[in-house]
């Protein structure tokens, strides 16, 4: 284990030595960590979801399909709902394909919040899609997905 | 102490659906970046919110490092009786925020 961590290590070092000339976000794409990767997505989504199945549609994501600054993009989600103690969105899940982890934020509603609707700001770091989810009190899960362009993403390797 | 920003109305009407704003000034410091000589910056964010309305939680949030800086929530919720909405922020390093605010049923 200490020899791969130490492969790592100067396998970056090399890299960031090659990649030298280029400055900022673009030395990042040489030395950047694992990224999530749909796969990666996949899993995430399975872990929230379990083996229940997912349907498109109720949930609406609301992000601006063309960003200009990957550090903050405003993201807002509705699921159509009539958030009755009966008949509720228990969860809303935000996930991404490339980011360097999938999970956004994990959001737990109850009867009570009258609306079925939450905006939050996010980074992106590539163009990339976006999916949403949410869990109703019935046990079922619904989805949105959108695919976002983004010119400059949130840089990973800001010069400290 | 992190300064926090809440939006909530002083006043409604019971049964009324309100809008709840919140605002902390917050690095959320990812954990996947490093400093010029590679070394990596430790992850540093909020990783929870709770808001609760008369000590009953009414919405949870679980963060993660792709929510941006200074992490900005709305949510909604019924207004019920009048009383107290409080908010907590927990994260990484010990970081822990509280805010509340009242408001007035009518």
């Amino acid at each position: 284990m200490q020899r791969h961590d130490d492969g790592r290590r100067s396998r970056r070092g090399i890299l960031k030595a090659a990649g030298a000339l280029a400055a900022g976000c673009g030395a990042a794409i040489l030395v950047r960590p694992a990224w999530a990767t749909p796969a990666s997505m996949e899993t995430a989504i399975r872990n929230v979801v379990g083996a229940a199945a997912m349907k498109p549609g109720k949930v609406a994501l609301d992000i601006p399909p063309l960003v200009e600054n990957g550090s903050t993009v405003a993201v807002s989600v509705a699921v159509e709902s009539p958030m009755t103690p009966t008949d509720y969105v228990k969860a809303i899940h935000i996930f991404t394909e490339k980011n360097p982890q999938p999970n956004v934020i994990g959001i737990h509603l109850g009867p009570r919040a009258g609306r079925a609707t939450v905006s939050t700001r996010m980074r992106l770091v590539d163009t990339q899609k976006i999916v949403a989810i949410a869990e109703m009190s019935d046990g079922s899960f619904w989805s949105d997905t959108v695919e976002v362009i983004i010119t400059l993403g949130a840089c990973l390797e800001d010069v400290i | 102490m992190a300064r926090a920003l809440i939006n909530v109305p002083a006043k409604a009407k019971r049964g009324e659906v309100i809008a709840i704003k919140t605002l902390i000034s917050h690095e959320m410091e990812t954990g996947f970046r490093h400093t010029t000589t590679g070394v990596p910056i430790p992850r540093n964010i909020i990783t929870s919110f709770v808001a609760t309305y008369n000590k009953e939680e009414i919405f949870r949030a679980v963060l993660f490092p792709a929510i941006a800086a200074n992490p900005f929530i709305t949510f909604y919720t019924v207004a019920t009786e009048s009383g107290t909405l409080a908010f907590e922020w927990t994260g990484d390093n010990g970081f822990s925020a509280t805010e509340s605010a009242t408001i007035t049923v009518e």
